[in-house]
């Protein structure tokens, strides 16, 4: 379930219901920003069946990739 | 695409994978939720490439719709007068005699929405037609399938309506958590469930169980240091609740979501396909907005349906069985010719298997370096 | 241990797949319709699939090729039915490594339909023929009633002749062969998914259709008979192409060589969709002998429909029939093909 897809507000609309157009590397649509009344035109959100459902907390976002990449490298290839 | 692609980078899957062998002493068993996590898991071979066994939950809200839903859905859907609009995984999910599908060749006017906005523009556009829309899903889409009734009711649409079949998840955790042979030790919680509802409710259960359970993305990096989170915590005797998927994630949830969900839907029991009635797993509409019950409107509240015994879409939508133990997998039951509803949807278990080209002697689970991997086979 | 069921028994009452009618999936490029075609083909005498048919006329080969096109809406970005048409037949007949000589055209069309709309259709008909060298030399037309064809249907044949090095068919790949793109994928099918209504997003893409036929003279003169198969992959996207094409020999191909253009995979991700699974009409995918793959890839990229080609894989004798994939992150999967109607998802 949750085909849920990061995407960043290019421009806010008129409601009712509280809706933007968001930029998904290129891909443009309508989505409903009602539950995302914080995010402003720049931010990131995750996009699920039309609805920004979540803003996406890029601090959060670079901690996680800086997380695993602090795992030592492994030197064994991936079998199967 | 950003936020996205930076999770599926090969170097840093194999460092997690790398990590999670020299972590693991034992071959602990995980199960992730979320039908979108398990299509990301069995797509990328990652159960194949870690030493954990990864069950395989009832994470998809297409399979576990029941019977008598999807049969209500096509009685409603066959009526002149009535436009059925759905998402489009359900059109394919076999009710007792058809699906929407089959229902649509014949005539009906069924069709697949990306958004319930989509439905009350329709209704909207339409007075002279009934729209239905079939809300269904877990706890990620009801903020969505909420806002759908809410305008209806604010624009005064009187000819639309829903048919709810919404279903919750940390009843249906507890509910594998309390079934005898249950052998789930730690949870990947869905990510975007928790985006929404925040994850207050399993603390609970974290504590009385005592499982791990990590709130996870769907990328393979995210699965991957999922995992990881989690088998560290069993290694070193922990049971928290912890947040993989931070990026997205806060433990209160999405405020507004939470608001709008609880002001258009109260909870209910709710029958699961393949485990039977599970007690408060289950939305349905408040008072306030009855009237925009189809169930009710179309009087198809009472339509039951009984499943046949050999299928045991059950039982691997409870995780105990896997795909290829049943003997319909792959030769009575595929993708083209589904039995049940895991070979139906995309996510659903069964499905994910047979378009990964899982054999019916595969192994299931790697539990070690060198497991055997078949491809092809008899299928 | 619970005794096994015996599967023949298991007459479970839930599902009953639709069997006495035709569904939208039986047209969608995937397994509806090669199922639909394995039972209606064979009543015809026609075995083997192949995009057009070689037929012997004395000394000669005559290439000949027949499709109906019936997308809608009818203007797209990037083209129309007019245009699809002409490119869809052009391309069939060069998939059998031949030189198009000429189309046939037939409409049939709905009562009502505007006649500025069927001018425009054709105008662009006759601009792209043109454009192509090939001209249209036959044609009829049919007017039905009010709901009995969807605006317009484009019918065509396509008539051609043989290179003479030319041989590829359906089952000429053989292990060790390179697996060849023309180009991006799933630039048509994203097209076409972004004017739907229910579906609707902008995006700059346009479909990739174009004509291939000087991209395959520039292979067959490279190569000759060392190109072994070439399918453009239509309805049924990428994947659906490549199974057609692994009879007997398996094909392994590598993630990140295959070319999608980021508003493709976008989309893609939006509405959970497989770009492999997504139409085309303007790239191929050959099989061609390891000896001549270099010059043949440097053939393709010297034509402008060619410019991006790149290699995405190789044929293998393992795993006969079956499709398999290195992903992005280092694993294997299997690459099926597409079933029925390609849906949106949510899950």
């Amino acid at each position: 379930m949750c085909l849920g897809i990061p995407g960043r507000i290019v421009e806010l609309a008129e409601g009712p219901p509280p809706m933007g157009v968001v930029d998904f590397d290129g891909v443009r649509r309508q989505v409903c920003l009602a539950y995302t009344p914080e995010a402003r035109p720049g931010d990131y959100v995750i996009v699920h069946v039309g609805f920004a459902i979540s803003r996406v907390d890029e601090e959060e976002a670079v901690r996680t990739l800086a997380v695993i990449r602090a795992i030592p490298g492994g030197m064994d290839e991936v079998s199967g | 695409m950003k936020y996205l692609d930076e999770y599926r980078d090969p170097d840093l899957a194999r460092r997690l994978v790398a990590e999670i062998r020299a972590v693991v002493t034992r071959p602990w068993s995980v199960m992730e939720v979320c039908g979108g996590q398990t299509h990301t898991i069995v797509r990328q071979g990652i159960d194949e490439l870690i030493p954990v066994r990864m069950i395989h939950g009832p994470g998809c809200p297409v399979c576990v719709t029941p019977l008598e839903m999807v049969d209500r859905a096509l009685e409603i859907a066959a009526r002149p007068e009535v436009v059925f609009t759905s998402y489009g995984d359900m059109l394919r999910v076999p009710g007792t005699t058809a699906d929407l599908l089959a229902l649509k060749a014949r005539g009906a006017d069924v069709r697949v929405v990306y958004s319930p906005l989509e439905s009350v523009r329709l209704a909207r556009e339409h007075p002279d037609r009934q729209v239905v829309f079939f809300a269904v899903g877990f706890e990620t889409t009801a903020p969505a399938n909420a806002m759908a009734v809410l305008r209806g009711a604010e624009e005064g649409l009187a000819n639309f309506s829903v048919l709810v079949s919404h279903v919750l998840v940390p009843p249906a955790m507890t509910a594998i958590l309390d079934s005898s042979g249950n052998e789930v030790q730690a949870f990947l919680a869905a990510g975007h469930v928790c985006a929404v509802m925040g994850w207050t409710e399993y603390e609970p259960l974290a504590e009385r169980y005592r499982v791990p359970i990590v709130v996870t993305g769907f990328e393979p990096l995210d699965l991957l240091e999922g995992v990881l989170m989690a088998v560290r915590q069993l290694e070193e005797g922990r049971f928290e609740v912890e947040n993989q998927y931070a990026r997205a994630v806060r433990r209160g949830g999405n405020p507004t979501a939470l608001q709008t969900i609880r002001r258009v839907f109260r909870v209910s029991d709710r029958a699961w396909r393949g485990i039977g009635v599970i007690p408060r797993s289950g939305l349905e509409l408040t008072a306030e907005f009855a009237a925009f019950d189809a169930a009710a409107r179309f009087g198809v509240a009472d339509v039951t349906a009984r499943e046949h015994p050999a299928c045991i879409a059950g039982e691997i939508l409870r995780g105990t069985r896997l795909p290829t133990d049943c003997v319909a997998y792959g030769t009575l039951c595929t993708p083209r010719h589904p039995l049940g509803a895991p070979m139906v949807s995309a996510e659903g278990t069964c499905a994910a298997f047979h378009n990964a080209g899982r054999a019916a002697f595969h192994n299931a689970g790697a539990l070690g370096p060198g497991t055997q991997r078949s491809q092809g086979g008899p299928r | 241990m619970t005794p096994m069921p015996d599967p023949q028994a298991a007459t479970c009452p839930a599902p009953r797949a639709e069997t006495e009618r035709v569904l939208l999936g039986h047209g969608s490029g995937g397994q509806l319709m090669a199922e639909l075609l394995g039972d209606l083909t064979p009543r015809l005498g026609m075995n083997v699939l192949e995009d057009a048919a070689v037929v012997p006329v004395g000394q000669d080969e005559i290439v000949v090729s027949t499709d109906a096109f019936v997308v809608t809406p009818r203007f797209f970005p990037g083209g129309d039915i007019g245009s699809l048409a002409v490119h869809g037949t052009i391309n069939d007949i060069a998939m059998m490594g031949a030189r198009p000589v000429a189309l046939s055209l037939a409409y049939i069309v709905e009562e009502g339909l505007s006649l500025a709309e069927l001018t425009a259709v054709t105008s662009s008909v006759a601009a792209v023929a043109g454009a192509c060298g090939v001209p249209v030399v036959t044609g009829d037309t049919k007017v039905v009633g009010h709901g009995a064809a969807d605006g317009l249907y484009v019918i065509t044949s396509g008539f051609g002749v043989r290179l003479p090095t030319a041989r590829p068919s359906a089952t000429g790949g053989r292990p060790g062969d390179a697996v060849l793109l023309s180009g991006p994928i799933g630039l048509h099918g994203v097209t076409i998914l972004s004017t739907r209504e229910g579906l609707g997003f902008d995006t700059e893409i346009a479909s990739d259709t174009r004509p291939l036929h000087r991209l395959v003279h520039a292979m067959i003169d490279a190569g000759g008979p060392h190109v072994h198969a070439m399918r453009d992959p239509t309805r049924g996207g990428l994947a659906s192409a490549l199974n057609e094409l692994a009879t007997g020999i398996g094909v392994e191909l590598d993630e990140p060589a295959i070319p999608v253009p980021h508003q493709v995979a976008a989309a893609c991700e939006l509405l959970g969709l497989d770009p492999l699974h997504v139409a085309n009409e303007g790239c191929l995918v050959a099989f061609v002998a390891p000896e001549a793959a270099g010059r043949v890839l440097a053939a393709m990229r010297a034509t402008p429909e060619g410019a991006a080609a790149c290699r995405i894989g190789e044929i293998v004798a393992g795993h006969p029939g079956r499709v398999t994939m290195r992903t992005v992150v280092g694993s294997t999967r299997v690459v099926d093909m597409l079933i029925g109607e390609q849906l949106p998802r949510i899950c």
